[in-house]
């Protein structure tokens, strides 16, 4: 193609379009409400249970800590999933996806984007949580282990990053972005909270039932080796950094797999809904 | 003249969700070509696969066989849509951005360097009138501002070819007068310019050439003036014999 317009001839399908569509998504989340309703709710409860004291117990503060950390990991979740499971079909719905993919973008850079967006926004909201924990923890405690939140914070992004994924596949196949929330809040919490104990299940149950619980444990993604509250709470110091790097690679992997299936299903989708 | 676009022998066969049901033929056996410069009219009653066909060239829907280009390139490839402008029927943008906003967004998607993109966004603004709304939320603007901040995108990287689906439907008189009037300036310009519309007495007076689509068919593909002088009538009545319209008295 020949054309006077010098940036005609330097087009070349990289990571640009990809930022450009990420920077709408989060553009989108700090213009909405949503985010700062959470975490005044954040600060709100926390500081009221703060003002607290149960039974002059002096270990309270571990329970402060404990309750702001599960705000921060029950909000984060709601804002990574409400703001995943509403990009795709909005964008069918409301038809602004006709002018961006009229562009040069292909459906691969478009689900990358959205995908990099939200898990971006994800990590701002992160950041602005436990920074409000930092200072929390070391009103009480007087300490600041930065390296120690460093680890959570990292640990905390990566698992969203699966969670991101994951809605973001249910928003090609839901139609409705409710559902996909349900759905994807259902499975999230599941796995949380009873994904670790499977293999235990497992071997209570005989023959093929059985088999199909080991099959689940290993087929999904396991969220809970990335709350590490705990380690925070009690002050136990550093996860191991072999483990930290095993876990990251693991959502990296199980991440771009959930990506690939995305654009499998989109890439032959009706754009209209 | 150089082929801007090119259509061969293109068929779209929409399956049939329910079972047992035959899939449905939107565009079959479609030939086109449209020149460098030209202001081309692509017309049908509703139903005659006119979108589904602009859906092929924009890369939104595959075709069942046949192929299509667009500067000579394959319309699968995105790199086909670098030097177009699209403007579809129903113009909805992000409501939270304002126009400034998403016109720097598009801008950015087409490679523009940083400079030339302020100097885009000045002249396509300046051109669609909305200079003194540019930093107001869309959600904010009357339908035929959006139109305008349509028109916009669609031209902030100075395209040589502009697909427009139905540009001034439910826009007022004036609004479809000014639409009109840009579109008689872009070719001026030389640029090439494929559009769809039920507005005829608006085809008959901007168009070079149009094309007539039926049941999914190429019936007529001439020049405006030399249709109406083949069949002594105005355009919508070459239109109504073309697709077979009978009165009834």
């Amino acid at each position: 193609m020949s054309s006077s317009k010098s940036w005609v001839t330097s087009h070349n399908p990289d990571a640009n379009n990809i930022f450009a569509i990420a920077g709408v998504v989060i553009k989108e989340l700090y213009r909405r409400k949503d985010f700062y309703v959470l975490f005044a709710l954040v600060v709100l409860i926390t500081v009221m249970l703060g003002s607290l004291n149960f039974f002059n117990d002096d270990s309270i503060v571990r329970y402060l800590k404990d309750a702001c950390l599960l705000l921060i990991w029950l909000f984060s979740l709601v804002i990574a999933i409400t703001t995943t499971a509403r990009q795709i079909p909005a964008e069918r719905e409301s038809r602004t996806i006709y002018p961006l993919l009229a562009k040069p973008v292909g459906r691969g850079e478009f689900v990358v984007g959205k995908f990099l967006g939200c898990w971006l926004a994800c990590g701002i909201a992160l950041l602005a949580f436990y920074f409000f924990f930092g200072l929390l923890s070391a009103s009480r405690e007087h300490t600041f282990p930065l390296l120690v939140y460093f680890q959570a914070i990292w640990l905390h992004w990566m698992c969203l990053g699966i969670v991101v994924a994951l809605a973001l596949l249910g928003s090609v196949v839901f139609a409705a972005p409710s559902s996909n929330a349900t759905i994807c809040f259902i499975v999230v919490l599941g796995i949380l909270f009873a994904g670790g104990h499977l293999n235990g299940v497992a071997l209570q149950i005989p023959g093929f039932r059985g088999q199909l619980v080991y099959a689940i444990y290993f087929a999904i993604p396991h969220l809970e080796w990335y709350d590490v509250r705990e380690w925070i709470i009690h002050n136990w110091g550093l996860v191991d950094w072999l483990a930290w790097t095993g876990a990251s690679i693991y959502a990296v992997l199980y991440t771009g797999m959930l990506l690939g299936c995305t654009w499998l299903v989109f890439r032959r989708r009706k754009l209209t809904l | 003249m150089n082929t801007v676009v090119e259509i061969h022998d293109l068929r779209v066969e929409f399956p049939s969700r329910e079972l047992g049901q035959r899939s449905k033929l939107a565009v079959d056996g479609l030939n086109l070509q449209v020149s460098s410069g030209e202001v081309f009219g692509f017309l049908g009653p509703n139903g005659a696969g006119k979108t589904t066909t602009m859906n092929v060239l924009l890369g939104f829907v595959s075709a069942t066989s046949g192929r299509a280009s667009i500067f000579g390139v394959d319309v699968r490839q995105p790199i086909a849509r670098q030097r177009i402008g699209y403007l579809p029927e129903l113009t909805y943008y992000y409501k939270f951005l304002n126009t400034e906003e998403l016109l720097r967004f598009y801008a950015r998607i087409f490679h523009i360097p940083r400079a030339e993109r302020d100097r885009r966004i000045d002249a396509v603004l300046k051109l669609v009138e909305l200079e003194g709304a540019r930093r107001r939320l869309i959600k904010t603007y009357s339908k035929g501002m959006q139109q305008r901040v349509g028109l916009a995108q669609a031209l902030i990287n100075d395209p040589d070819l502009l697909i427009l689906d139905e540009p001034t439907s439910g826009l007022d008189p004036l609004g479809r007068m000014k639409v009109r009037e840009i579109m008689k300036r872009l070719k001026e310009e030389g640029k090439t310019v494929f559009f769809s519309s039920h507005e005829l007495g608006e085809v008959e007076t901007v168009c070079d050439r149009v094309a007539i689509l039926h049941e999914g068919k190429l019936r007529v593909e001439a020049r405006v003036s030399d249709l109406i002088q083949q069949y002594q009538c105005n355009l919508e009545h070459v239109f109504l014999k073309v697709v077979g319209y009978q009165p009834q008295s």
